[in-house]
């Protein structure tokens, strides 16, 4: 008698499983990488140096290229996990994996540890070119503590992304959901712009009740350099992870694996 | 003990009862088709002893598991071919059938699969380019890829062309022979004719007949149909039919005689229509088919 395939194998298979549909994906692949990428190259050529003192000056990539790895990092997790979910569903294929033994929890973490992966490889990407072409510096002291709130800053997004699969109806308003709720909160997020200096009360607002602002300045503490001292950010930290915890229970509440009845996909499968 | 009993199986969608009352069994290495029109329950009972569905109430037991709470080692024995179900575009389909073969704990050998459903040329394409009779054998083959002892085949026939139905059914009798135990949803007679040992007809949630496709067919064996059309003077038609020996049916313009009695029933309507002189137009005396006994038991709603 065969025994039944370790969690672990099973985990792995899936993981390499999500990331070569993403790969073989053009849509989802220029939404995640190009796009923040392009503003990145983009933010390169509008803005030069920043003067800080006399004679000392700091790269302007110094404080958007972090921002722009939070984003690559947010698009890889809550908009591609959210999307892809939501497709997957209406096209039948969670359905067709609830009629396998795969038990449910494996799939899920598939699909989390896959957005992860391409979140790292998303914001590792924007930081060698930040570093490769506008010279940004890094304090290889702060490696952990970046590691650390990078990684709760993925899980916590993707457990959103699960949310935002449960919430939309189908695989078509998935992306404009995904789109409608975070390009606006990138706005006022320190993504695009710095909203560091006296925003608007209802743009600062925005930015401190969702959790990509405090994702984006936790993550760029560790690459701040005017800091002193510690770079960990507790109260922001523990803000992501709320988020994160608002966001697994709404997947617990409302994440079905079925399409829904007479949903629009019906028409859209038999291309 | 057979490796599906269902007993009293209920399911309520709100108010609507979908499945009321089923009971049957089907047996190890048997064929057995449900068979009904569109909404007659079919898909909602095979969905419940697949797992995907909870039932209202009743007894279900599935290679001597219930469904609801079988988890993963019930789901690593059967396969599953639902209606409509996608696969991933961005796979081929060797790569398809290595990652849901990667789930079970036994898998048939992936060559043997491609030929079983004739994919062996197909297998390296990825599967957005493939039309939808090759995605319906793919559908099959990711059923038979963990070498399930029970296939559900939900409807796997239904929108193929004519030649596309015949290699769908060579592949199923081709199973059969291999001994797998096949649960199967149709609404189409010949296919049932085709494919099964053994019949259970559906209608409105409740078993309506079962029995093996000839001895269905027994039930009304000893009938005669004799069929034409409306004549213009249909008052007196009516007066006749109290004394024809059979039961007759009119619709769209054609009056159906049942009967036992042929010659004699024959012999009262032709002597009827020269009296007054009315034409039988169309006339027609048959022995039932197998549509007609389906027709019969379900009936008449079949286009619902």
């Amino acid at each position: 008698m065969n025994k039944r395939p370790s969690s672990l194998k099973l985990l792995a298979n899936q993981i390499g499983y999500q990331n070569r549909r993403f790969r073989r994906n053009v849509m989802a692949a220029f939404f995640t990488l190009a796009f923040p990428l392009m503003f990145l190259l983009l933010f390169g050529a509008l803005f030069e140096g920043v003067d800080i003192a006399p004679g000392v000056e700091v790269a302007a990539a110094q404080f958007y290229a972090p921002g722009l790895a939070v984003f690559a990092a947010v698009s890889a997790t809550y908009t591609n996990i959210g999307i892809s979910t939501a497709i997957s569903r209406d096209e039948g294929i969670l359905k067709r994996t609830r009629g396998t033994p795969l038990p449910p929890w494996i799939y899920v973490g598939g699909v989390v540890g896959s957005g992860i992966v391409l979140a790292a490889f998303g914001a590792a990407l924007m930081l060698t070119v930040g570093v490769l072409a506008y010279g940004i510096e890094f304090d290889w002291a702060n490696l952990v503590p970046a590691v650390l709130t990078f990684v709760l800053g993925v899980a916590s997004f993707s457990l959103l992304g699960l949310a935002l699969a449960s919430v939309a109806n189908s695989g078509q308003s998935a992306p404009a959901l995904a789109q409608a709720t975070l390009l606006p909160v990138a706005f006022a997020s320190n993504i695009f712009i710095s909203v560091r200096n006296d925003p608007p009360a209802w743009l600062g607002l925005l930015g401190d009740i969702f959790p990509l602002k405090a994702f984006a300045d936790a993550f760029f503490a560790c690459f701040d350099p005017f800091r002193q001292g510690s770079v960990y950010e507790p109260w922001l930290l523990l803000r992501i992870a709320a988020w994160g915890v608002l966001g697994a229970l709404v997947f617990w509440r409302k994440f079905t694996w079925e399409p829904a009845v007479g949903g629009p996909t019906r028409s859209r499968r038999r291309r | 003990m057979p490796t599906v009993v269902v007993e009293n199986l209920v399911k309520d969608y709100g108010t609507l009862r979908a499945v009321d009352g089923l009971s049957f069994t089907v047996e190890q290495g048997e064929v057995v088709a449900l068979l009904g029109p569109n909404g007659a329950g079919k898909s909602t009972a095979v969905e419940i002893l697949e797992g995907h569905r909870t039932r209202t109430s009743g007894q279900v037991t599935v290679l001597g598991a219930d469904p609801a709470t079988g988890g993963a080692a019930f789901r690593d024995r059967i396969g599953i071919v639902l209606q409509e179900c996608g696969i991933e575009r961005e796979l081929t389909i060797t790569e398809a059938l290595n990652h849901y073969g990667a789930c079970y704990t036994r898998t048939r050998p992936l060559d043997e699969v491609l030929e079983l459903t004739g994919l062996t040329d197909l297998a390296d394409r990825r599967t957005h380019q493939l039309s939808g009779g090759q995605k319906r054998r793919i559908d099959l083959a990711l059923g038979l890829i963990g070498d399930p002892e029970l296939l559900f085949l939900d409807e796997p026939t239904t929108g193929f062309d004519p030649s596309a139905r015949r290699q769908a059914w060579d592949m199923v009798r081709g199973l059969r022979t291999l001994g797998t135990t096949i649960l199967l949803t149709s609404h189409y007679m010949d296919e049932v004719e085709a494919l099964a040992d053994r019949v259970l007809v559906i209608n409105q949630g409740k078993l309506v007949a079962q029995g093996t496709p000839d001895e269905l067919r027994a039930g009304i064996a000893d009938t005669t149909l004799v069929r034409f059309d409306q004549p213009a003077n249909g008052g007196t038609v009516q007066e006749l039919f109290g004394d024809l020996t059979g039961t007759a049916t009119a619709a769209n313009n054609r009056i159906e005689i049942r009967t036992t009695n042929p010659t004699g029933d024959l012999h009262r309507l032709t002597d009827w229509a020269l009296k007054h002189d009315q034409e039988l137009g169309h006339l027609e005396v048959t022995r039932p088919t197998l549509e007609d006994v389906y027709l019969d038991l379900i009936g008449g709603d079949e286009n619902e």
